[in-house]
C-alpha cells in the first residue's frame, strides 16, 4: 500500500521579488545619466575647391560686420577696440542686421513684412547710411586668433547667435526661449521657423585663424 | 454605551501586493532612459556657458569629439589633446574617425552627421580650428559647440 504522501504546494515564494526589483532599480538609478547635450549649432563652410581660386569678396565693406579677437582675448569690432560687454555686442549686431540703410527691392519687401513693433525699433536705431544696406546683404564676420581662448570664442559666437535669434523671435512675435525650442518636425512650428528665417539669412562667417 | 464605539476589527494594513509592480514600473523607466557612458573621458571637461542653446535633434547622428588638457598630466603632458571614443588621436587622424562614424549611418543620413565638440574652456582656439579644418576635409559640416546653459541674471 502506497504511503499517503501529502503533496507540497508547488509555489515559488514571491516575497523577495520586490527586493530584487529594488536592487535593480537602485542600480539603474545610480548609473543613469539623462542625456542633455546642448550647444550652439553651426554649419562649417564646405572645403574650398583647389582647382578654383577663392571667390572674390564682392560685398560692400559696410555690409560686413567685422569682429576680431586677438590672442590676448581682446576684441576689435569694426576696427575699434571693444571694451563693452557681450550684451552690448549682441545689441550692436542686432542694430547692424536691422539697419536697412539703403534697402534693395527684396529688403523693402522684408521691411514691409516685419511687425510694427520691430519697425519702430528699426527707426529708433536710426537707419544709418554707413551701416548695412538690408538684412539680405549683411554678413557678420568673426575671426579669432590661434591664441584666443575657447571661452571668448563661445561668448562672442553666443552674442552673434543671440542677436539673430532675437530678430527671428521678434519677427514672429515669440520669446527667444520659445524660438529656440521650436520643433521643426512639427508642421506648424516649422512654418513659423521658415517664416522667421525667410529673407534674413544667418550669415555668420568664421574666418580661419592665422 | 458610547455611540462612538471603536471599531476594532477593521484591517489596518496597507495591501503590499502591488508594491513589486510599482517598483518594476520605475525599474523599466530607468532601464529605458539609461544611457551607459560608453567612453571614459580622459581630458578635462569644463564646458563653456552660453545662452543660445539648441537641442540636438537625433542622437544617433551625433558623434563626440573631446578636446582638453589630459587629466593624467604625468603620462600625457599638459598640452590639450583630442579624444575620440576611448583614445587620443592626432589631428590628421580625425578624418578617419569621421569617416568611421559616417560608415555607421545609412547612406541617406551621412551628410546629416553632427559633430559635437566638447571643448574645455581653458583650450586655445588653435587646436579647435585645426579640428574644424579636418571636419571640413571629411565633409562633416554640422558642428555643435557643446555648452551649458548660463543662468540669466
Amino acid at each position: 500500500m502506497p504511503r499517503g504522501k501529502k503533496r507540497q504546494p508547488a509555489e515559488v515564494s514571491s516575497g523577495s521579488m520586490a527586493d530584487i526589483a529594488f536592487l535593480l532599480l537602485i542600480f539603474f538609478l545610480v548609473t543613469t545619466t539623462i542625456a542633455n547635450d546642448k550647444g550652439i549649432a553651426m554649419r562649417l563652410p564646405p572645403k574650398p575647391d583647389p582647382n578654383e581660386p577663392p571667390p572674390e569678396v564682392t560685398k560692400n565693406d559696410k555690409n560686413i560686420y567685422k569682429i576680431l579677437a586677438n590672442s590676448g582675448d581682446q576684441l576689435l569690432v569694426e576696427d575699434e577696440p571693444y571694451k563693452a560687454g557681450m550684451d552690448q555686442l549682441k545689441q550692436d549686431v542686432k542694430e547692424f542686421i536691422l539697419n536697412f540703410g539703403s534697402p534693395g527691392e527684396e529688403g523693402i519687401q522684408i521691411y514691409n513684412s516685419l511687425p510694427s513693433a520691430l519697425k519702430s525699433k528699426i527707426n529708433q536705431f536710426g537707419r544709418r547710411t554707413d551701416s548695412s544696406d538690408d538684412p539680405t546683404e549683411c554678413v557678420v564676420s568673426f575671426k579669432a586668433a590661434r591664441g584666443t581662448s575657447y571661452e571668448v570664442f563661445i561668448e562672442v559666437l553666443d552674442a552673434i547667435n543671440g542677436a539673430y535669434n532675437e530678430v527671428y523671435a521678434e519677427r514672429v512675435g515669440i520669446t527667444v526661449e520659445e524660438w529656440l525650442a521650436l520643433d521643426r518636425e512639427d508642421d506648424i512650428q516649422n512654418d513659423m521657423y521658415q517664416k522667421a528665417r525667410q529673407g534674413i539669412p544667418r550669415a555668420i562667417s568664421i574666418a580661419e585663424p592665422n | 454605551m458610547s455611540k462612538f464605539k471603536k471599531s476594532s476589527n477593521t484591517q489596518q494594513e496597507i495591501p503590499t501586493a502591488a508594491l513589486p509592480d510599482i517598483i518594476f514600473m520605475l525599474l523599466f523607466f530607468f532601464m529605458v532612459t539609461t544611457v551607459m557612458r560608453e567612453t571614459d573621458i580622459m581630458v578635462k571637461q569644463q564646458l563653456p556657458k552660453a545662452t543660445q542653446l539648441t537641442k540636438i535633434e537625433r542622437k544617433s547622428l551625433v558623434s563626440y569629439v573631446y578636446i582638453g588638457e589630459p587629466k593624467n598630466v604625468s603620462l600625457f603632458g599638459n598640452e590639450p589633446k583630442v579624444q575620440t571614443n576611448d583614445n587620443f588621436v592626432e589631428i590628421p587622424d580625425i578624418v578617419l574617425f569621421v569617416n568611421q562614424e559616417k560608415d555607421k549611418l545609412s547612406e541617406a543620413e551621412r551628410d546629416k552627421i553632427t559633430m559635437s565638440l566638447k571643448v574645455d574652456v581653458g583650450v586655445k582656439m588653435g587646436i579647435v580650428s585645426d579640428v574644424q579644418q579636418e571636419f571640413r576635409e571629411a565633409n562633416a559640416l554640422k558642428v555643435l559647440y557643446s555648452s551649458i546653459k548660463r543662468a540669466e541674471e
